[in-house]
């Protein structure tokens, strides 16, 4: 469980994040909103890149604001980016096994292992990275994801530029990622469908404002979303 | 669908176990040929070289050494270093002081020379490590010519008394001590050799494992690092620490190869040309920094020993490096053997050509790429049954 409170954050004179407050309980939760909404800053100040100038986030009873950033990997704070990070000159298995996991040894290489296996990576775990296409990279970067027991998964447009039957397997994959690792995962797309399929909850940002959060389906009916995401005119 | 993905599931078991069968034998393979060439330089080369070549191949190990720690910087976390010769003039100077001060051990005093070039290292790269690319390399050549003014005046230690070990005075200059199962300079090449492997086991023992998964992350992706907790300041400072510590350990060797040590023989551009061969060589690979070595020291000694001008090194190592930039970023060692495959494949192909006039190219071409691999798997199994 997740919950941010009165979160701000300023590019210069650029408010990105407005006060924002929203709590995610379990499971896979989407976050949508149009382009400059603050999803990706908001991953950012969870991760640690960016800080914000007020607002407060506890995870699992954990202030995460007070975590140095690289200590936060180790504490269970996992994200993917909209730019596939794979690291190309490393093999599958390294690229897996450098995140910084609490486990070690061979409860940590079979931890590896397991997580390459759920994401269902076509290739040997010792093919390097720089050999794969597009989806299977993507698939190594969710499998650093939630590899070394995560507690809070960020998901940044892990669809974006992928063919249909690839989003199709990403999609089950990361709907089966609570059950399979007890972690909260936050999904950022634009593709609608994809947020429908995986996601219970849904919450909406809106020039990093909360303008609506609750049930997938309900929210995405919401007046307030289709006017963000339309623009329809307040003056009608 | 879960019938599938099962499937899928068993499918990658089964693939991962097979490749890493295949791994284990292809390593198998490499370990021996790798065992087979370090023997022969250990035992078959000393008999077979001149006492000038013999210095010279010692030079080779001290300056692989050196090259290892250079290419590690420069492929593996992206710190280009210009001032490496300086380094390692730090772990020359710290171990000629050392072994006329006190009676330790060779081996010993080299571990400290390291240590001391490590810390040095370390805290000369601290505030340079928050620069990159052209900045780092010119703040490094900065301190590179300023340790070069600071030898030139405190001076190499020569049996003097005091801190700096130097008297200028000194009509009898005693030579640096070698260890004693090493006073020949076939036994020191050897010596020197065994210094080598050891530190190349040690890099190789950190690439293969989590500095190495972090300084491939730091390369390529800050951002991704950092996103998987790993700590990019203290991870470039590690690289820095280990290459300045392999490179201290070289000085050590330098000191007692050269037994006089002179000021003037530390140039700050030399740490150009070693960038230079490092960059040819290939950074990427442990294989690279041996080729760099041969190339710094093994062919500018037979070059003079043909009675040809250096000056042609320079030329040679200019095009070298434009090449290397412009067509083949991964070095000699990448380059050359998919140059001679590709070589192999025409030669194949010119063979072929006359018995099966009217077959495509293509299937001689993909026989000859099976070929080596097949007969590599009957080499590797048969050596698996013996």
């Amino acid at each position: 469980m997740i919950e941010v409170e009165n979160l701000t954050v300023r590019y210069g004179g650029v408010t990105s994040l407005d006060g924002m407050s929203l709590v995610f309980e379990k499971g896979t939760c989407g976050l949508i909103g149009p382009n400059g909404a603050g999803k990706t800053t908001f991953f950012n100040v969870l991760s640690g890149f960016v800080r914000p100038v007020s607002g407060t986030v506890r995870a699992f009873g954990t202030d995460l604001l007070a975590l140095p950033h690289f200590r936060r990997a180790r504490w269970g704070v996992r994200r993917t980016f909209q730019t596939e990070q794979a690291i190309e000159e490393l093999s599958v298995y390294d690229n897996v096994a450098m995140i910084d996991s609490p486990l070690r040894g061979a409860a940590a290489r079979a931890d590896v292992l397991a997580a390459i296996e759920f994401v269902g990576i076509d290739a040997p775990p010792l093919t390097r990275v720089g050999t794969l296409g597009a989806g299977q990279r993507r698939l190594v970067e969710v499998a650093r994801a939630v590899a070394g027991k995560p507690r809070l998964i960020l998901l940044d447009e892990p669809a974006a530029g992928l063919p249909g039957e690839e989003t199709a397997h990403l999609a089950a994959v990361i709907k089966s990622i609570p059950s399979y690792s007890g972690a909260l995962t936050i999904l950022v797309d634009h593709d609608m469908s994809l947020v429908s399929a995986v996601c219970e909850t849904t919450a909406v940002l809106d020039f990093g404002k909360l303008i609506a959060s609750g049930p997938t389906a309900s929210v995405l009916r919401d007046e307030h979303v289709m006017r963000a995401y339309l623009g329809t005119a307040e003056v009608l | 669908m879960t019938q599938t993905t099962a499937e899928r599931k068993t499918d990658t078991t089964a693939a991962g176990l097979g490749w890493a069968a295949l791994r284990r034998r292809d390593n198998l393979v490499r370990f021996s040929v790798i065992t087979a060439l370090l023997l022969f330089t250990l035992f078959g080369l000393p008999q077979l070289l001149s006492l000038y070549y013999t210095d010279a191949m010692t030079q080779v190990a001290i300056y692989a050494i050196v090259a290892l720690g250079l290419g590690m910087l420069v492929g593996r976390v992206g710190l280009y270093s210009l001032g490496q010769v300086a380094v390692l003039a730090i772990g020359a100077w710290a171990a000629a002081r050392l072994l006329f001060a006190t009676t330790q051990p060779f081996p010993v005093v080299v571990v400290e020379a390291g240590l001391v070039t490590m810390l040095l290292g370390t805290l000369i790269g601290l505030p340079a490590l928050r620069l990159r690319g052209l900045y780092f390399a010119l703040i490094t050549l900065m301190l590179s010519g300023a340790i070069t003014v600071v030898l030139a005046t405190v001076n190499f230690p020569n049996g003097g008394r005091g801190f700096t070990g130097y008297d200028g005075a000194l009509l009898h200059i005693p030579a640096i001590r070698r260890p004693s199962i090493a006073g020949t300079d076939a036994a020191y090449f050897r010596y020197a050799v065994v210094v080598a492997i050891i530190m190349f086991a040690l890099v190789f023992a950190h690439i293969k494992t989590r500095p190495g998964r972090a300084w491939a992350a730091i390369r390529q992706s800050e951002p991704a690092a950092l996103a998987a907790g790993i700590n990019i300041t203290f991870y470039k400072l590690w690289a820095f620490a280990l290459a300045s510590f392999i490179t201290g350990v070289a000085g050590g060797l330098l000191a007692s190869a050269d037994r006089f040590l002179y000021s003037i023989t530390f140039h700050p551009q030399d740490s150009i040309t070693l960038l230079a061969v490092v960059l040819m060589g290939g950074v990427y690979s442990m294989y690279g920094a041996v080729i760099a070595a041969l190339l710094n020291s093994l062919l500018p000694a037979a070059l003079q020993d043909w009675g040809v001008s250096q000056d042609w090194l320079t030329i040679l190592f200019g095009i070298g490096v434009l090449q290397v930039l412009t067509t083949a970023p991964a070095g000699i060692v990448d380059q050359f053997p998919k140059d001679m495959k590709k070589l192999g494949r025409l030669l194949w192909r010119l063979v072929r050509r006359p018995v099966t006039a009217a077959a495509p190219a293509t299937p001689g071409a993909a026989s000859a790429s099976a070929a080596p691999s097949a007969s590599g798997a009957s080499r590797a199994s048969r050596g698996g049954t013996t």
